[in-house]
């Protein structure tokens, strides 16, 4: 029998990077880019949905040709897809959202060094089925993407008062004394942010507690 | 399982295809990505004037504003046959002959009814390179508007150069003190006070990217200073023409 394309085994291999199999906080994997990126929302959604599209294609790419792929050439062959991939994205954004691109700088292009897409392919892709092999790229680049937006959230809310680049924070705060963290546009905090996050996600399920 | 014949055909396929596929995707995307610098070019020089385009705006406003553009040669004379907005100044201070430099020069008519010079600029920050456009008055002296951006200073410190607070220090400062004689405009570390028409305040902790930019100034302004003496020189006897024809 033919298991449907969103079975609940498949659906989990969706959900389960978003909270408790997350990419940065439970592997901690993909920090570098989350701390470089994160200063503004804008920048932090694209960078997302990059790394979506990466993680997911790739997955799917690598599980077509993993019965053709030589064991000893295969971390070769998966790179040279990634970086594909990754420079094809690089493109569209510097032609369609340009300032944005350029706000990304060199983290598209460190797409391809970013831990969580060739771990997808090592763990996952070279031994799965297509299908499935893309939903949990997918996921792990939405799980990735979640922690970003959040951490983009804040950020540039409490950093510069702003959210897409727009004023949010109301002037009389201001006015009666209310002042932008500048600390939040610098990079420790983005990591303080990330820890926040791991804090408030394992007090939540304890299941991710060490034992030790 | 795989012999190594198996693994160079593999390998050299794979390459192949891959290299078709992304000279398709460069090729076809170019054509908007270099409509996006030219745009954004054009957001530069505006924003020395202090007009801030939209980029979807950008095209119209600097063809309203920009009325005319020309390209000096290394010895200031106007080289007719390139056009001014072509010009990558990058490029040119990276040729090994200084004779060679090309330097282009935007003239925009302002809102005011007044003519503004602008001039592109390039130097060295902390981590990279600097730039930027500096609009002069019709005097060739007095600062109308500057733009600087940079390609990664430090944010907080050095990358405040592209900040309107730290901008706006630079309008009607001067580059020529009161005999004539170069001056440029210098950040000054510790602040420059409120009376010093050479000088703006530096940027703490950014003292490097500070310096760079202070340079950047000299440096560029050095090459045209020909080109604005004369202009200068035109003015003054322009001035004492008209006293004795009164």
């Amino acid at each position: 029998m033919k298991e449907p394309l969103f079975s609940p085994k498949n659906l989990k291999l969706l959900t389960g990077p978003l909270n408790l199999n997350n990419p940065i906080t439970v592997q901690v994997l993909g920090i570098c880019s989350a701390l470089a990126v994160t200063v503004q929302l804008k920048p932090a959604i694209v960078m997302a949905l990059s790394v979506t599209v990466v993680t997911g294609f790739s997955n799917l790419i690598i599980s077509l040709m993993r019965n053709t792929i030589p064991p000893r050439i295969r971390i070769i062959v998966q790179l040279v897809v990634i970086a594909a991939l990754v420079i094809i994205v690089d493109q569209v954004l510097k032609a369609f959202v340009y300032d944005v691109s350029k706000k990304l700088s060199v983290f598209v292009g460190l797409i391809i060094t970013n831990c969580i897409v060739m771990g997808r392919l090592e763990a996952f892709a070279m031994a799965e089925k297509p299908w499935r092999s893309f939903l949990d790229g997918i996921g792990n680049g939405a799980g990735y993407g979640l922690i970003l937006i959040t951490v983009g959230f804040f950020r540039e809310l409490l950093g510069s008062g702003k959210l897409f680049g727009m004023q949010v924070v109301p002037q009389f705060l201001y006015e009666i004394g209310y002042k932008d963290n500048g600390l939040m546009i610098l990079p420790p905090m983005a990591l303080i942010t990330i820890g926040i996050i791991i804090w408030i996600q394992r007090s939540v399920n304890r299941e991710l507690i060490d034992k030790s | 399982m795989f012999s190594n014949r198996y693994i160079f055909v593999y390998s050299s396929i794979m390459v192949i295809v891959v290299a078709i596929a992304l000279t398709i995707v460069a090729v076809s995307l170019k054509p908007m990505q270099e409509a996006n610098v030219r745009i954004e070019k054009m957001q530069n020089i505006l924003k020395a004037i202090n007009i801030t385009a939209t980029p979807k705006e950008a095209e119209a406003a600097y063809k309203k504003y920009i009325v005319k553009t020309f390209t000096l040669k290394a010895d200031m004379t106007v080289d007719p046959s390139v056009d001014a907005f072509s010009v990558d100044l990058a490029k040119e201070l990276k040729k090994t002959n200084p004779a060679d430099r090309l330097y282009p020069v935007y003239v925009a008519a302002l809102d005011n009814g007044d003519t503004s010079y602008i001039f592109p600029l390039r130097g060295k920050g902390l981590w990279g390179p600097i730039w930027g456009y500096v609009a002069l008055k019709n005097d060739f002296n007095t600062i109308y508007g500057v733009m600087f951006d940079h390609k990664g200073e430090t944010p907080g410190l050095g990358a405040e150069i592209n900040t309107d607070k730290f901008q706006q220090q630079f309008f009607g400062k001067t580059i020529f003190d009161e005999n004539g004689s170069f001056t440029s405009v210098k950040a000054i570390k510790g602040g420059a006070g409120p009376n010093n028409p050479h000088g703006i305040d530096a940027i703490s902790g950014g003292t490097i990217t500070s310096n760079g930019l202070s340079d950047m100034i000299h440096d560029g302004f050095t090459a045209y200073l020909p080109f604005l003496k004369t202009k200068i020189n035109q003015l003054n006897t322009d001035k004492t023409d008209g006293g004795t024809q009164l």
